[in-house]
């Protein structure tokens, strides 16, 4: 019986969090336009529903009612693949994310995070390389140049920015000694946020997050207006909302990581909530409040950004990612390695 | 070099500083210009509820006239049409009957008047060509249609609406310049 629940509630939760990344994302379409706008002294979409508030299904709703174009030369399985795989690895990284304090309803205590896993972060990491493969094969069974040489584009990017990102996380791991998500928080409400004692790793965490979204100043893959839309040019109809969504739920999820990895995931900085005395699902969802505020911030930052610098040239890409961040992440490395080795004795 | 305005600017070319090349805070300072046009007025408007006022002079929609009382002051002269440099004034003229002095001022009046809109070129010669102050262009400019017929506007959608019968459609279509009739 206790199995049986267990299940439910891990069903349950599944659903929940699928669910918010999947209206997170909706509305992260239309907060980029918003932000776009706001930025252009524009007012935005303003349309659809009080303050174009209905845009995102106006534009979900024409992606499902166009014409579903399979190119008679693509492999077709492949071709269906692609959108798939991009979307189911963009969903999978929440699995491992703690969401909040337990909440406890009908006597038992329930997590608020899917799998407690003992490779947390490692998880997360395996599931976002695998997010390659979803541009890999869309692009390679498009059969066109274009789309295979963007394809080729977006992987080599994303392999790139991969190791800095592992390189500039090991020293937090090391602060940690620990990969799971849950003690990473837990520790961060002992001993005070990361970012405190990790400026430098943040910063290149964030610059490769960037790069692992396909985000400007890094979305060559895609570059809408110069190099033929990338590697979903031959997508239509859903297929093609699949890869945009699961481009926004991707940032949304690493706006998540980041709050959790650096910015002490559902702590509320400067107060001790403990001592408020107040009930555990309360404290529970304000935890959760707290934790998407910060995510939201993220992916603010991330538009802002967008709308504010222009694309790097490839070549400067692959030497900001090889020259410059991946000796930083390591010298970041070797000094907290030196640091914590020093306090410890 | 001699400059051959005052607005030339010399390109800096001197090789980029530590800070520049850094290039992070450069970002940061473009991100800080960005985020304050967050708050600054915005330059577009929501266009069909709102609309801009358009100065004193502009020349929009041609609007045909009609005096206190509500008659049509056109006596289908042509001189309008005669004025047009685009030719796209068309109107054929009819005798008043009588019984019909409260619909026409004088007794001729026009039975058919059409301009197209995709001709007019809103120049105004119109207006400084009627005697009658039958005609002029007010401050609206003809909305987008899905077929060349709909801009040629016909009588009626030329017409001012009557002062008596709709007398507040009658004050705004006369804006602010018909009223010097």
């Amino acid at each position: 019986m206790e199995l049986f629940y267990l299940i439910l509630e891990k069903l349950l939760l599944v659903g929940l969090i699928v669910s918010l990344s999947m209206v997170v994302a909706m509305y992260a379409t239309w907060g980029e336009r918003k932000v776009a706008a706001w930025l252009q002294d524009r007012i935005g979409p303003n349309r659809a529903g009080p303050f174009g508030l209905f845009q995102p299904l106006a534009d979900g709703g024409k992606l499902f009612f166009k014409e579903e174009i399979i190119p008679l030369v693509s492999s077709k399985f492949l071709f269906i693949l692609g959108p798939a795989l991009a979307m189911i690895t963009a969903l999978l990284t929440s699995a491992v994310i703690p969401w909040s304090t337990p909440l406890h309803l009908f006597d038992r205590n329930i997590d608020l995070q899917v799998a407690d896993v003992n490779i947390g972060i490692l998880f997360v990491f395996g599931v976002v390389s695998l997010g390659v493969y979803g541009i890999m094969i869309g692009g390679w069974a498009s059969n066109n140049k274009f789309s295979l040489l963007a394809a080729i584009r977006g992987a080599s990017q994303m392999v790139s920015y991969e190791l800095p990102m592992g390189l500039a996380l090991i020293a937090v791991l090391m602060l940690v000694g620990d990969l799971r998500m849950s003690s990473i928080v837990a520790n961060q409400l002992e001993n005070g946020w990361h970012i405190i004692y990790q400026p430098l790793g943040f910063l290149i965490f964030f610059i490769c997050a960037l790069a692992e979204c396909n985000r400007t100043p890094f979305d060559l893959p895609e570059a809408e207006n110069e190099l033929n839309f990338g590697y979903h040019q031959e997508y239509s109809s859903m297929k093609l909302g699949f890869y945009l969504f699961a481009e926004y739920i991707n940032m949304f999820i690493s706006g998540v990581v980041m709050a959790s990895l650096y910015f002490g995931g559902y702590d509320i900085p400067f107060v001790n909530e403990a001592s408020w005395g107040l009930n555990q699902n309360l404290l529970a969802i304000i935890g959760f409040v707290v934790l998407l505020s910060k995510a939201f911030f993220f992916v603010f930052v991330f538009m802002w950004i967008r709308w504010t610098i222009p694309r790097f040239r490839y070549d400067q890409l692959m030497k900001l990612g090889w020259t410059r961040l991946i000796p930083l992440a390591l010298l970041n490395m070797i000094l907290t390695a030196a640091i914590v080795l020093w306090l410890k004795k | 070099m001699t400059q051959l305005t005052q607005r030339a600017k010399q390109v800096d070319r001197k090789p980029m500083t530590l800070l520049e090349r850094i290039y992070l805070w450069n970002i940061l300072k473009g991100m800080m210009i960005t985020i304050s046009h967050l708050f600054k007025r915005k330059a577009t408007i929501k266009y069909p509820e709102e609309k801009r006022t358009f100065s004193k002079v502009f020349r929009g929609v041609q609007i045909l006239n009609r005096d206190e009382e509500g008659r049509e002051k056109c006596t289908a002269c042509g001189l309008c049409a005669v004025a047009c440099p685009a030719e796209a004034i068309t109107m054929e003229a009819a005798e008043r009957q009588a019984g019909e002095e409260h619909l026409y001022k004088e007794e001729k009046y026009a039975a058919k008047y059409e301009i197209n809109m995709l001709r007019c070129i809103f120049c105004g010669y119109c207006e400084e060509a009627c005697p009658k102050d039958a005609i002029y262009l007010s401050q609206t400019f003809a909305p987008s249609n899905y077929g060349r017929e709909g801009f040629i506007y016909k009588k009626e959608d030329l017409l001012i609406p009557h002062p008596i019968e709709n007398p507040e459609a009658y004050k705004k279509a006369l804006g602010e310049k018909g009223g010097n009739a």
